[in-house]
């Protein structure tokens, strides 16, 4: 193999380069990557990059995902701002926005997901949080004064957003159009709980309504039409429209006043690109267990893999795929899985939120240690409540583990069903 | 030096955190005691409650390991080192010697001080 190109300069793209060059690849190595920026990382972008506190700081260096030193070491050519239009049919060249093409013998795709937006025409004051220039957006507008915020969508980002938003003093509601939030992801025990952490926080939490459109008007008051810090946080085109956010209408009518609104309603995975190329898309790019597509020469890693019919959006798969993904790229057919334990976390109300393995409906829930009771130490002050860990159980043995700062004891759970994972698919 | 526990309370395989600033963790690994920085340098986890192997300790969040011995990280997330610090026991009682220097935690509040990087 002499070129590999690796579409997608985030995460995933760039572990996948790492591993190329730790994996012996010494060919050229292409990276492209549509945004203008060089790898950064995206969790603090809706904990403390917004709130200017903790690690992930409003300084965007701490976001950055490799320094010079190895950035050099990697040995790539960084096409950035660059977005790849199209694959050609053998999946070996790939065509960029503005017509220049890049030939390859090996591609990895890394494009990730984008956050779905709501219908209708662009207004101020209404916020995605999906990318760095998203969340300086959003910083600017909720840095000039207290704001009421919405938040629509009660899933990981947005309850991270609606906490981050509360920290700086604003007024804050959260929409979720379920009975409860992240019911698919902690089952509806857990999801209650960690439902009660808005309120502590001091956050308003309405569910089980929907959002039946946004509420606008010419150069609205109390959207920072006077306020040169926010007016600069505006989309061009929101600016050009002139029109600002004044509030949410929900579909049981009620109104709810807003200067900002921030939608947190998921992410779709970037394969437009790939329309008519002969890989399969269907949520993600459909690949084997060890990242492979139906192509050889192409494999998919992060956000934007289906691997083995699963398609995660969580941090760790991001830096843990690639590893098999390159060696089962460099050997030519799959020789290696990349099905790890499912690992994400989450930072709410001063809570650290664990969660590991594979639950399903139905699942028993075990409280071992703690107390949902001890939640929610003083996140102002930054002491973390006690916490507690619980485990999800069926037919006698555990599938996955839940921790509210716990990370001690969830690690070993961790680990337990880690090693009895790696044993299953050696088949022991 | 800062007294930490009696050398009993820390059986091997244990860690322990002292809540000074920047936090400080103490580790008996199998029967040798060592103390870095607890709040690991990429992030901020607490490496007292994280996985400990030999001489290595794994962070709990997003699992860099580093070296006990010299507080440099063994594999990614983490690029920068924590720093180490100085284990003593007298009469029983374990005691840290925090290491000063000086100038090494001015950066945004991590704690996590930069000793030895270029970066
Ligand atoms: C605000 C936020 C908070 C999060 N918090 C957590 C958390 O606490 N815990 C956790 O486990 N996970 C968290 N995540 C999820 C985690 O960040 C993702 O799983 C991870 O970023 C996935 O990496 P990726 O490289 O696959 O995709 P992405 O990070 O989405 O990167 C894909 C890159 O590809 C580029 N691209 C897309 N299309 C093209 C194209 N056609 N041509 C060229 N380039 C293209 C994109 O511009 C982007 O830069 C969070 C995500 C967000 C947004
Ligand atoms: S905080 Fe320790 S590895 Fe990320």
């Amino acid at each position: 193999m002499r070129t590999v190109i690796v579409v997608g300069a985030s995460l995933a793209g760039l572990y996948a380069a790492r591993e190329l060059r730790a994996q012996g690849f010494d060919g050229r190595l292409v990276v492209i990557g549509a945004e203008p920026h060089a790898p950064y990382d995206r969790p603090p972008l809706s904990k403390g990059f917004l709130t200017g506190s903790g690690s992930g700081t409003a300084d965007e260096s701490h976001i950055a995902l490799a320094d010079a030193e190895e950035t050099a070491e990697l040995a790539a050519e960084w096409l950035l701002g660059a977005r790849a239009r199209s694959l050609d049919v053998r999946g070996r060249t790939v065509v960029l926005d503005d017509g220049r093409t890049v030939a390859g013998d090996g591609l990895v795709i890394a494009t990730g997901a984008s956050a779905r937006r709501l219908p209708g025409p662009p207004l101020a004051g209404v916020h995605t949080l999906r990318t760095l220039d998203d969340a300086r957006a959003l910083r600017a507008e909720l840095t000039c004064g207290p704001r009421r915020v919405v938040v629509i969508g009660g899933g990981f980002i947005g309850a991270e957003t609606a906490s981050s938003c509360v920290a700086l003093g604003h007024d804050v509601t959260v929409v979720e159009a379920a009975p409860l939030p992240l019911v698919a992801q902690l089952g509806p025990e857990m999801a209650s709980v960690c439902a009660g952490l808005h309120a502590r926080g001091g956050v308003r939490l309405l569910t089980g309504v929907g959002v039946a459109g946004l509420r606008g008007a010419e150069g609205a008051e109390g959207a920072g039409a006077s306020d040169p810090g926010a007016a600069g946080a505006r989309t061009s085109e929101a600016v050009r429209a002139g029109r600002s956010v004044t509030a949410v209408e929900l579909t049981d009518g009620r109104l709810l006043p807003a200067d900002v609104v921030v939608v947190g309603i998921g992410a779709t995975p970037n394969t437009a690109w790939l329309a008519g190329s002969p890989l399969a898309v269907d949520d993600g790019v459909l690949c084997d267990d060890g990242c492979v597509t139906a192509l050889p020469q192409v494999v998919a890693v992060g956000d934007v893999a289906r691997v083995g019919g699963v398609r995660a959006e969580h941090w760790t798969s991001a830096t843990e795929q690639p590893r098999a993904a390159v060696r089962n790229l460099l050997a030519g057919h799959t020789v290696d899985t990349a099905h790890a334990l499912p690992y994400f976390w989450s930072d709410q109300y001063g809570s650290r939120i664990q969660f590991a393995g594979r639950r399903s409906d139905g699942d028993s829930v075990r409280i071992v240690e703690g107390s949902p009771d001890g939640l929610g130490g003083d996140p102002s002050a930054g002491v973390r409540g006690e916490g507690f860990l619980a485990v999800y159980e069926r037919a006698g043995r555990t599938t996955a583990v839940l921790a509210v700062d716990r990370a001690r004891p969830f690690m070993k759970v961790r680990r337990g069903l880690a090693a009895e994972r790696a044993a299953e698919l050696a088949g022991v | 030096m800062i007294p930490v526990c009696r050398l009993e309370d820390l059986p091997a395989g244990d860690s322990v955190r002292l809540d000074i600033t920047p936090p400080v963790a103490v580790f008996n690994a199998d029967g040798e005691l060592y103390a870095i920085d607890d709040t690991c340098s990429h992030q901020d986890a607490s490496l007292s409650e994280g996985w400990l192997e030999g001489c290595l300790i794994e962070c709990p969040l997003h699992a860099a390991s580093f070296d006990l011995r010299t507080g440099k990280p063994a594999c990614l997330p983490a690029r920068r080192p924590v720093r180490t610090h100085q284990v003593y026991v007298e009469d029983g009682v374990i005691h840290v010697l925090v290491a000063s220097d000086a100038g090494a935690t001015g950066d945004g509040g991590t704690g996590a001080a930069e000793k030895g990087s270029a970066a």
